[in-house]
């Protein structure tokens, strides 16, 4: 579409770790590929080493011995950021306060020598992609937070950058404006076509805007995968809690269905087991008449937010089930209610270590 | 008693301190200024005068060598100190500031002891050239000794300034191509502008008023404090002295002024 789009990079990290001066384990040896055009997310609380895992990416941390990052094949694991061709836009948006919004645009492409009329050209481009038009000459302490954080995107976008890193750029706005600039960011992010990664502890922005996630906890990586994947099938306990609500329940298995205290729950692939950890998603349970129902137990209490309710359901399962159900149901606190779970709706967790 | 009356009457200290010690002097000085033979023309003596021009623009030059040697000697180190944690870090920063308890006369003394005719220096220098060194009774001793108490203000100054910069302002100066030249050209100087000019501005004025040390060195150092205490001890010529008096003072803002106003845009960009 423009001229500003590049075909983004392909990257490969081999084996990177990092360690601290002091002998702080920041990131246990990783390996990840991240495909041309890709955009990744790096998701987790924050300690669990994806900001490390970024700075290695850019070239503002070193690998411990052994890790090599690779931008299409190529090694640039001893190059510093100022030759690795990386975009970058930080949480802090770290605009240059003693330039114009124009200027700050243009630094990049004024440091590789670009005389000055194409440079002035690819600003105008810019200024138009991002949507701040007559903003060009403005002090940075002039801008609003959504303004910056724009100018912050052009200036990294400005150098045609194989690959885009972007460190918690929507964290210091607030809520309403996130929400638009999350959109926004991922309409532009497809129409550039570039490598994008992500770092982000919100999981509504990981699942918006990442092709992939990949899942971070105390410096490791819990799972890698599209936002359905880590949504529906979390390998472990961490990461079904840490995206989206769940219930984990702990319980003895016969005959391949759970024993709990409601009823019995038929789930897949737990034939030969005795005992299991299982997830379950509060909109995966259907709510039904107490006579019929295979599980059952007694509403705890109901709180209507909207688009939905969601009831607290005890005496059903080892502790109370939280259900989100259809804003249109009766529901009240004390009645007996059916539960309905598919087994396809019951994920087996590995027992937990 | 209203609650505007209570205010005045809680400035009346301020006013009659600030109209005793200030006003009233600096009125007497400046009609004492104009009492000479020449009168107001007196205060044109200073720049008309070729001894009394000469003295000033020698002043001048000392008072701006001795600012920018120290911002460019306290930058480099407060940046480093900042930046940097190394064992005895603590320590050195505390002995670097360490002339700041000095006062000038003992500075002087330190100059003569560096570079006197008994000093270091010259010992040092007729030992490897035959020739004894000796610059303590100049201008370049009165310079050293005014560098000496100027960097460690500037140094602290800089040092707090390096502290409130947002290291990702370097990043992303570095993620955009720039090299460590053009990251500190582009980036980290202007973001310091504010401090130079404040810390620089102390410097400057300190080097154009101070006596202490001048005095310690030599009476026959061409500067405008000397000259004004000669006039008015030795020669008792109270209206030159004190046209020279207000002419230093307001010499000096005025370049403060200046310079303010040129880094002004600077300034407020960084603010």
């Amino acid at each position: 579409m423009s001229t500003v789009g590049g075909h983004g990079a392909a990257v490969d990290i081999k084996n990177c770790g990092k360690t601290f001066a002091d002998g702080t384990l920041a990131l246990e040896p990783a390996t990840l590929q991240i495909a041309r055009g890709e955009t990744l997310v790096l998701l987790g609380p924050s300690g669990c080493g994806k900001t490390t895992m970024l700075r290695i990416i850019a070239g503002l941390e070193q690998p411990d011995a052994g890790g090599t990052v690779l931008f299409d094949g190529k090694d640039m694991t001893s190059l510093p950021i100022e030759r690795r061709n990386v975009g970058m836009v930080f949480q802090s948006y770290a605009l240059f306060p003693n330039m114009s919004v124009a200027e700050n645009i243009a630094y990049g492409l004024k440091i590789r020598g670009m005389p000055k009329t194409e440079r002035a050209a690819r600003v105008a481009e810019l200024v138009a992609l991002t949507n701040i038009a007559g903003l060009e000459n403005r002090r940075i302490d002039q801008l609003s937070g959504g303004q910056r954080q724009r100018v912050a995107l052009a200036r990294a976008v400005a150098i045609r950058p194989g690959i885009l890193l972007l460190d918690e750029p929507l964290t210091a706005l607030d809520a309403a404006l996130r929400e638009r600039l999350r959109g926004e960011l991922n309409r532009l992010l497809r129409a550039l076509g570039i490598t994008a990664i992500y770092v982000t502890h919100d999981q509504a922005e990981a699942m918006e805007l990442g092709d992939r996630i990949v899942v971070m906890r105390k410096g490791a990586i819990a799972q890698i995968g599209s936002p359905r994947e880590i949504y529906f099938a979390p390998q472990n306990r961490f990461v079904a809690e840490f995206i989206g609500a769940a219930n984990i329940l702990e319980t003895v298995v016969e005959n391949g269905q759970l024993v709990l205290p409601g009823g019995r729950l038929p789930i897949h692939g737990a034939q030969n087991l005795s005992e299991a950890v299982v997830m379950i998603r509060p909109e995966t349970i259907g709510v039904t008449s107490a006579d019929s129902a295979h599980l059952s137990g007694t509403i705890d209490s109901v709180s209507f937010v909207g688009d939905r309710q969601r009831l607290v359901v005890s005496g059903a399962a080892p502790k109370p089930l939280t259900i989100d159900a259809p804003n249109t149901i009766q529901a009240k606190a004390g009645e007996r209610v059916g539960l309905s779970i598919a087994p396809d709706a019951v994920r087996l967790l590995p027992p937990e270590s | 008693m209203s609650h505007r009356s209570f205010v005045g009457l809680c400035l009346l200290p301020l006013a009659v301190v600030t109209a005793a010690f200030f006003l009233l002097p600096m009125a007497r000085l400046i009609a004492t200024g104009a009492e000479g033979p020449q009168g107001l023309a007196g205060y044109l003596a200073i720049l008309v005068e070729p001894r009394y021009r000469a003295t000033l623009i020698n002043t001048v030059l000392l008072a701006t060598a001795t600012t920018l040697v120290t911002l460019i000697v306290a930058t480099i180190v407060g940046m480093f100190l900042q930046r940097h944690r190394f064992p005895g870090r603590s320590i050195l920063i505390a002995m670097l500031t360490f002339p700041l308890a000095f006062p000038g006369v003992v500075v002087g003394f330190m100059i003569i002891l560096l570079a006197g005719r008994q000093g270091v220096i010259g010992d040092l220098s007729s030992h490897l050239t035959g020739q004894k060194l000796v610059f303590a009774y100049s201008i370049y001793g009165l310079f050293l000794g005014y560098l000496y108490f100027s960097i460690p203000r500037v140094i602290l100054t800089i040092m707090a300034a390096v502290q409130k910069l947002d290291p990702g302002l370097e990043e992303a100066a570095r993620s955009l191509g720039a090299g460590p030249w053009a990251v500190q050209r582009d980036v980290v100087l202007p973001a310091l502008a504010p401090a130079f000019v404040a810390s620089g501005a102390i410097a400057f004025a300190t080097a154009m008023g101070a006596f202490g040390t001048a005095f310690t060195l030599a009476t026959n150092i061409d500067v405008l404090p000397m000259l004004i205490y000669t006039e008015f001890t030795l020669a008792a010529n109270f209206a030159t002295s004190a046209a020279l008096s207000v002419g230093l003072g307001v010499i000096t803002w005025f370049i403060l002024a200046l310079a303010r106003s040129f880094s002004g845009s600077a300034v407020a960009a960084a603010g």
